[in-house]
């Protein structure tokens, strides 16, 4: 019972974050980030994702050639 | 979003897990048993109409902010491992994806398992293969069907457009009765990877509060300009020396 619990979170961590959790992270912070300063300060903040992909994808990239 | 652009997303994304899953199942039927790789083909299959008749009421019924902010998320951390795992690909820094590669892979793997009945079944190795490699591809079918239909409110167009894909690509891979190796599967990658980013960076940014300038038309400003930044990564890392010589064997254990 406990191994199939593990195996079923393991795949969903798997079908989910995939190989590099920053990723998942990084979009978790940015879409909290986004809301937070669209209803708390008022601020459209659309180009907050846009910005955030710019930065998250290379540094994904980077992460992934280093390891090799 | 126009209902042809709808189609057309959910038709490549999908045609693209439907190659993998028929590669599998190929590999089940040829190697093993093909009465064990169909009866799995089917009870996946199944399985799969209960979550989609489970789960497309229940996306149909959330409330659309709420829908579009965690179907972006969803959208965005999907779409961005599409997109680094294609980009690694196109610079060289991870190895093709090689549909004859990992037929053959999955084809010796097969054959070097003992068979063993279990009920109906006359091969359980058989039936297991195809039955988690269609489950595992077919639930991406059902997410992508299920997320951009649900956002565009046009479940109807979003699964025939998947069952289209679906049925295309198994006629192909009967007819062949090969992988569909010539199908340019890594080019679909990344044009789905674009996609699945660019929507999922519109939805998740809509459903967090915000309006885009110029409305649903600024997706044709961040389609191309997510396509242009993947090919400068792509460019700029084809001048990177990959860590280790390896790199370029196709790749064989990845399915996904």
């Amino acid at each position: 019972m406990r191994g199939s619990v593990r195996a079923f979170g393991a795949f969903v961590y798997d079908f989910i974050i995939g190989d590099d959790w920053w990723v998942a992270a990084g979009v978790a912070a940015g879409l909290a980030a986004t809301y937070l300063l669209a209803h708390a300060a008022h601020v459209g903040a659309w180009w907050l994702i846009p910005v955030l992909l710019i930065a998250l994808l290379p540094l994904s990239l980077w992460r992934a050639v280093r390891r090799g | 979003m126009g209902a042809g652009a709808l189609f057309f997303a959910v038709f490549v994304a999908c045609a693209v897990e439907a190659v993998e899953a028929t590669t599998i199942v190929l590999a089940a039927g040829t190697a093993r048993d093909w009465r064990s790789a169909n009866a799995g083909l089917l009870a996946a299959v199944g399985l799969l109409a209960v979550i989609t008749a489970a789960l497309g009421p229940a996306v149909s019924a959330l409330p659309l902010q709420a829908l579009r902010l965690f179907v972006g998320a969803l959208l965005l951390v999907f779409g961005l491992q599409w997109l680094r795992k294609a980009i690694l690909r196109a610079s060289g820094h991870k190895a093709l994806h090689d549909e004859d590669a990992i037929y053959q892979a999955q084809v010796s793997a097969a054959k070097s398992e003992p068979a063993r009945r279990a009920g109906l079944v006359p091969d359980l190795y058989g039936f297991t293969l195809a039955f988690k490699g269609v489950l595992l591809e077919g639930l991406e079918v059902v997410f992508i069907a299920l997320t951009f239909g649900g956002n565009a409110h046009q479940i109807p167009l979003a699964a025939l457009a998947a069952v289209c894909a679906v049925v295309v690509v198994a006629a192909a891979g009967v007819a062949l009765k090969a992988p569909l190796a010539r199908v340019p599967e890594n080019t679909m990658k990344f044009a789905v990877g674009v996609m699945l980013t660019a929507f999922g960076t519109f939805w998740g940014a809509e459903g967090a509060g915000v309006r885009w300038p110029g409305s649903d038309s600024a997706l044709l400003v961040i389609v191309p300009a997510i396509l242009v930044f993947a090919m400068t990564l792509v460019a700029l890392l084809r001048k990177v020396p990959p860590a280790s010589a390896g790199q370029a064997a196709p790749a064989v254990a990845e399915v996904r």
